[in-house]
This record gives C-alpha cells, structure tokens and sequence, in this order.
C-alpha cells in the first residue's frame, strides 16, 4: 500500500476534481472488484474517491481478537433516557416543518435474525431543502426553523423501531466539483454486545445520485450496498398524513449465548 | 421477516459523516462520573489522521467495567443522575481532535477501555482498546494508556507510522 502524500488532492474542501474523474475513480475500483471475485460485505475504509478518507483510514489489516469481558455487554438504555415523543421529529417546534412528511420504521436484529429488544436508536438528517441545523453546513437552502433533523427511540420487544419525520432533500458537498450526496438519514445502532456497534446511512429506492455517490460507492458490493435502500411500504403510509418506508438492520453476530442473556 | 438461527448478513456501515455534532453528543456523554467525585479519572487523548493532524470531527464511545470489574448493566448515559455508574459514554472531539471522559478506573483481569471511533472521512467505525498500563497483551505494547496526573491519556492514530492497533471482533 502506498502512503498518500498530503496536498491539495486531500484538502476535503478543495473541490478539485470533476464528477467525470470521480466517476471513473469509481468504475476502476468496481471494475477489479469484480475481477477479483471476492464478495466483501462492508465499506473500504481505503476509498480514494471520497477524498477525506485518503489520510483518514488505517493501512494495516485489524487484528482478530475474541471479545472479553466488557465487550460482549452493550450499553443499556432505558426509559429514563429516551422521551417517546423524540421519535417524531415533526412535532420538535411550533409549526409544521416543510416537505413530505414521511414514516420510517423497521426491524432491528442481530447476526442470527434475533431481535434487538428495548435498545436504542439515533437518526440525524437534513431538512427537505437538503439543508442541516449543523454550523458547520453553509450550502445555501433555507433553513427550516420548524425543523432540527434529530430523533431517539428505543425499539420495541420485537426490535421494531419507528420514526415520523420529514423526507430529506439531496445536498451539495465539497468532494469534488459538482459532488451531491443523495438523500440520506443517519442511523446510529446499538446491538446487545458492544462488538455490534453501527452507524450507518439509509437510502430512497432510485436515487439517480447512486452512481456518482463516493461514500455510497465505498461499499463496492451491489448487494451489500442494496442493504442500506429503504423500500416504500404503501401499508406504511397512512391515509392523507404521510408516506411510509420500511427499512430492515441486521448487525453482526453477537457472542454470548441466549442462555447468558436470559440470566439478566 | 426472517428466523432466528439463520445467519444474516449484516448491514454496512457509512461514514458519520461531518454532521453529527447537532445530534449525537449530549451533555454529560463524556462524564460517566461527575469531574469534582474524589475518585473520578480523566481519560483523554487526541484522534489524529495519517499527516500527525488533529481530526476536529471525531466521535469516540467508551465501554467499561466497574473498578470492581462487574460489567455495569445499568440505564442512565443519556440522563446521568450523577450517581449510576452505566460504564459507558461519548465524547466528541474538539477544535485540537481532543476528547476527554470523567470516569472510573476499569477493573478487573486485564482493564482497559473498550473504544469505538468515528469520524468524517472514516467509511466505517473502529474498535481498539486502551489498557491500563501494564496489563495489555504482550502482542500490543501500543495499547497501553500512559498514566498522568489524573489518570490516562491514549492517542488514537488513524493512519501512519504510529498507527493504532485497531480490532475486529471474530
């Protein structure tokens, strides 16, 4: 592996490349991909494309280890901590946010199809202008002050978790000239060992920004990358209120045994 | 819907992206003990990239035992009432890629923090383990935290010659 020279190239906000060079960054990577016939099922932390990563990802291979102790052991979250009402992130001020109000639920459930009961779920998100409340975001869409783009819950007995909130729009970034991201909401999962840590990002069925996407693109299997599309569930949606999509997380296996976790 | 007992294969992860700080840090995330207790540790350090330049935009959780090494299974990190000890917490790292936690001292065989980092610019999350000195394996002398004033201080190096030991769970 060669060691990246820092410059320009890596400056997150130099914006230097075209969409046309990503793109073809993009293709060369997926073309030895499937040459090589491997399937790989998570992101490259070594992804060129999405310029950031260059200086940001490690070089050498993890080390395997057998969790211990403390890792086999989630953090719990209970009532105390999560206010049933922070799922609906349409009801945070006093009006109305704007845009396309909109269902999000799911199952969560461990590497064996186990549900992950009673545990915590976090999602951040741009407004439908495509538009964070975060400083640090100057594109220039409104924003939405009926709208934070922030909200908690714990999923149910069944792992089921469910959120009420507002499409979120695409958004300009600075990877590359003329770089969107496609629409997006961040998940943050928690399973019930802490090996099983995620966050992750999920999609919309068709989004034409698929393609030029680095950071969609960083997960160079198609079907691994299928995983983080939602799919509209018209049984979701609900009769002149909103649209409803399903989404479906399955974090790794988890070590301990159900024997172990029925001690509790 | 699937069956329990059939493995499956599990979601990827993304990036967090550079977003985050309006949703995931919280005040108190960082302090799984109140700063002033008579007991409390600093544990600290700085999350830097493969050029030795701090990372503004990190987010680091800790997982930990108990100074009596039991596994703290209790609720609260995200409402601390200051007295539950929950065994874990979140810090986001500042301006200087600094991130610091007000805890105990982890008990137990062989002690060390359990660390899930994430940043913009990392494509997924990471895990290492910061020991207590001298109780890492022979294997990662790096692991170890270095003791100060008033408690350990662990760098975490995304990338070059000092590169930190990152961990995959078998």
């Amino acid at each position: 592996m060669t060691t990246p020279v820092p410059g320009p190239a890596t400056d997150p906000d130099s914006a230097a490349a075209s969409q046309a060079e990503i793109s073809d960054e993009i293709a060369s990577i997926a073309k030895e991909y499937v040459a090589a016939g491997v399937v790989e099922i998570s992101p490259r932390h070594d992804y060129p494309p999405y310029r950031s990563s260059i200086l940001r990802h490690p070089t050498k291979a993890p080390q395997q280890v057998d969790p211990e102790g403390i890792e086999l052991w989630a953090p719990v979250f209970g009532q105390l901590d999560v206010d049933p009402l922070e799922s609906d992130l349409t009801i945070q001020h006093r009006g109305e946010p704007v845009g396309e109000r909109m269902i999000v639920t799911g199952r969560v459930t461990d590497g064996e199809g186990r549900p992950v009961r009673r545990q915590l779920v976090e999602i951040w998100q741009a407004n439908a202008g495509g538009r964070y409340i975060h400083q640090r975001d100057q594109h220039p869409a409104a924003l939405d002050p009926n709208f934070t783009g922030m909200g908690r819950c714990l999923t149910d007995d069944d792992g089921h978790y469910r959120f009420t909130t507002i499409k979120p729009g695409p958004y300009p970034w600075k990877n590359h000239h003329n770089a969107w991201r496609p629409a997006h909401i961040h998940f943050s999962l928690f399973g019930t060992e802490f090996t099983q840590r995620l966050i992750t990002q999920m999609y919309f069925p068709g989004d034409p920004l698929f393609a030029l996407d680095p950071i969609y693109q960083s997960i160079v299997d198609q079907d691994a990358r299928d995983r983080l599309v939602a799919t509209y569930d018209h049984d979701v949606t609900t009769h002149e209120w909103s649209t409803g999509y399903r989404w479906d997380i399955v974090l790794t296996g988890s070590h301990r045994t159900v024997f172990e976790e029925d001690e509790q | 819907m699937t069956a329990p007992g059939i493995e499956q294969t599990p979601t990827p992860g993304q990036t967090i992206g550079p977003f985050f700080g309006f949703a995931l840090p919280y005040d108190g995330g960082g302090e799984l003990v109140p700063p002033t207790r008579p007991d409390a540790i600093r544990f600290h350090g700085r999350v830097l990239d493969g050029a030795g330049v701090p990372v503004p935009d990190a987010l680091v959780e800790l997982r930990q035992t108990a100074p009596d090494g039991s596994v703290p299974r209790a609720a609260g990190s995200l409402q601390r009432d200051g007295y539950t000890f929950t065994g874990w917490g979140r810090a986001a790292t500042d301006r200087t890629g600094h991130f610091q936690f007000s805890t105990l001292r982890p008990g137990g065989g062989s002690p060390f923090f359990a660390l899930a980092v994430f940043a913009r610019g990392l494509t997924d999350r990471l895990f290492t383990r910061a020991y207590l000195p001298g109780a890492a394996p022979a294997q990662w002398p790096s692991l170890e935290a270095a003791a100060d004033d008033r408690g350990f201080v662990f760098d975490i190096r995304l990338q070059g010659e000092a590169e930190t030991v990152f961990l995959s769970y078998r």
